[in-house]
């Protein structure tokens, strides 16, 4: 099992290495840095000054070694549009998009698996088929749309709730958060519900499936014959093997909330990542995008760790002695 | 009634509701089993045993129900039962065991665990206390340290060691009755003849009632004291093991028995009974087997046989209650 362990850190550390190089390669050949920074009427010897000062003289491979040791510790460099250290950028975002993913994601999880629940142990009821209807929907109709619908209704006709930004924030350090202030839980409620509708209408048709696939098995007959009672039969034995499937879509849904979190963010006008990242490709703002894709590739991979070591958890099978 | 009857069918009729209309697929069955009897069912694929054995533990699949007749345990009335009442019998007064270890047990939980859990569904014990019950009935079925097996996985035993785990999981609350649905067919002859012996153990020591559903004519052979024969949804035969295989009365049942190949003689071609059974919606008139009977005469067509004693055994055909011509009259 430790081994597994290792082995799955170190594909981790390969998947790693491989967006370092995309980022490195996204900062230092994506236009001139030197340009950049100094802009186009700096003399030539000012130019070869700063070339190296930061390292641009040297060979790319021994550049490379350089970006990852500075990488490690965090310094992505200065971003050219607002002048301060990336990590210090990212970091300020960082909670925002965080939380609006974490609650998204609870939310989504909270709802869809006890709707998928329902629907695969009475799949003909009359309740279940309207779920099913608007899970169709939820899955159809485009994120922005949801989110724009959304303002139109609760902002624009009923204004109950503010359009944009994340309301009121506490700081704790760095970190900053909106879920303690009543307009910060305000401002979270319509970009959440625009981020989870399709999470949870894919969630619940994932469960769906999968519970009705797994209570046409044996061993669920075996567990009726048994006598167990309904609900233990339908929750600890037929949820749990419909179980696996989900976690792996969870998992990949979570990464790409984060990344994707994007669209959800430039409706709401949200100050997370997703927003700085539109930002910065719209500036070329080229440390910037190669710190967030470091940082994208660094979630991805954890997550993508954490669902292995749920697996693990979850499937007897899946550990080796 | 006989009064140390363990479990008493009575005119069961199951019967499947479609939108053509209500199709029978068992028609008025009865048989009894006794306490510490192991009854064998036979019959083709289709006759009616796995559907039998369902409607004994309560869980025939819809559209399936049962459309008559009555099923006794220990002389309560049980088919009628409110279905959590169905449930609580299940397991605890009616064990099942099902065709395929492979896939009976629960993969994401320990048989310890599996074992525990339906002990205490069925019994008022202490969690502590079940663990211990679990660990002897581990031992009884003959898993070799059962300390060390509680906390396995199903995947980390062999398809022998389940089917014991899964026998044990249905002696758990010390049912009066088993349903056995093929329990032998998924193994390797070796493993089966542990299996039986097991079952055989179950029925002599705890007085436990097993009804043994199978088309294995070698495992029939073997354990059963009793045989019951099947033909589409009907019982044809019902005997002692030794009268049923060496002397069925029904064409059908003696069909099947001539099928078993010997070893003492050799045959170049192994007998086959010429036609297949009918499917339930398209029974013939009259007893069901005379489309394929060499003996059928002008009355098999026209009226279905009851069951009369022949000898020790009970047999459905007109052969034995009155010959197989139009009696004189109709």
């Amino acid at each position: 099992m430790i081994t597994l362990v290792l082995r799955r850190l170190g594909s981790v550390l390969l998947v790693m290495l491989i967006v370092a190089g995309l980022s490195f390669l996204i900062f230092n050949y994506l236009g001139d840095p030197v340009n950049n920074i100094l802009g186009v009427n700096a003399t030539l010897d000012e130019r070869d000054e700063l070339r190296r000062t930061l390292g641009l003289d040297q060979p790319s491979y021994i550049q490379f070694w350089h970006f990852l040791e500075r990488a490690v510790v965090g310094d992505f460099g200065i971003s050219y549009r607002n002048r301060v250290p990336v990590l210090e950028l990212i970091l300020s975002r960082l909670p925002a998009t965080v939380e609006l993913v974490v609650c998204a994601t609870i939310l989504a999880l909270g709802v869809g698996i006890p709707m998928g629940v329902y629907c695969a142990l009475r799949p003909k009821g009359f309740f279940s088929r309207l779920l099913q209807i608007i899970a169709l929907i939820g899955i159809s109709i485009p994120q922005f749309l949801i989110g724009m619908l959304l303002i139109l209704i609760f902002s624009v006709e009923l204004r109950w709730l503010s359009a944009f930004g994340r309301g009121d924030v506490v700081q704790f350090g760095w970190w900053s958060t909106g879920l303690l202030t009543e307009t910060g839980r305000m401002a979270l409620i319509m970009p959440v519900l625009t981020l989870a509708v399709f999470q949870i209408s894919m969630i619940m048709r994932l469960v769906q499936g999968e519970m009705q696939e797994v209570m046409r098995a044996d061993f669920i007959k075996f567990a009726r014959a048994r006598g167990l009672s309904d609900r233990s039969v339908h929750l600890r034995h037929a949820l749990r093997n419909s179980l696996l499937p989900v976690v792996t879509v969870v998992g990949m849904q979570i990464g790409s909330l984060i990344a994707f979190a994007i669209v959800c963010e430039a409706v709401f006008q949200w100050p997370g990542l997703g927003l700085l990242i539109l930002q910065a490709i719209e500036y070329a703002d080229f440390p910037v995008m190669a710190a967030y894709l470091a940082l994208v590739g660094f979630g991805f991979a954890m997550i993508n760790l954490t669902v292995d070591m749920i697996y693990l958890f979850i499937d007897p099978r899946m550990r080796r002695k | 009634m006989n009064p140390a009857s363990a479990l008493v069918v009575r005119d069961l009729s199951i019967s499947f509701d479609s939108r053509h209309g209500s199709i029978t697929a068992i028609d008025s069955i009865s048989f009894q089993l006794a306490k510490g009897e192991i009854l064998g069912i036979v019959g083709e694929s289709g006759a009616g045993k796995s559907l039998t054995g369902n409607a004994l533990i309560g869980l025939l699949q819809g559209p399936g129900r049962i459309a008559g007749g009555e099923i006794l345990l220990d002389g309560q009335r049980i088919d009628n039962l409110p279905p959590e009442d169905q449930r609580k019998i299940r397991g605890k007064r009616i064990g099942a065991i099902f065709q395929d270890p492979l896939t009976s047990l629960d993969p994401l939980m320990s048989v310890g665990d599996q074992l525990v859990e339906t002990i205490r569904t069925h019994l008022p014990l202490t969690a502590t206390a079940a663990r211990g019950r679990a660990m002897d009935l581990l031992a009884e079925v003959g898993i070799a340290d059962p300390a060390k097996r509680f906390g396995q996985y199903p995947h980390q035993f062999s398809g022998g060691m389940r089917q014991r785990i899964v026998i044990a999981l249905a002696i758990a609350a010390e049912p009066e009755v088993i349903v056995a649905d093929e329990p032998t067919t998924a193994l390797d002859v070796s493993i089966q003849a542990q299996i039986l012996a097991l079952l055989r153990r179950l029925a002599r020591d705890r007085g436990t009632a097993i009804m043994l559903v199978t088309h294995d004519m070698g495992v029939i052979a073997e354990i059963a004291d009793r045989v019951a024969v099947m033909y589409a949804g009907r019982l044809v035969e019902i005997g002692p093991v030794d009268e049923v295989l060496r002397a069925a009365r029904h064409p059908y049942a003696a069909g099947l028995m001539g099928l078993i190949p010997s070893l003492a003689r050799r045959e170049a071609r192994l007998p086959q009974i010429a036609g297949s059974m009918p499917r339930p919606g398209h029974w013939p008139q009259g007893c069901s087997f005379h489309p394929r009977c060499a003996q059928a005469g002008p009355r098999c067509s026209a009226e279905v046989p009851v069951l009369a004693s022949v000898a020790a055994s009970t047999v459905a055909c007109h052969l034995f209650s009155g010959g197989t011509a139009l009696p004189k009259g109709t």
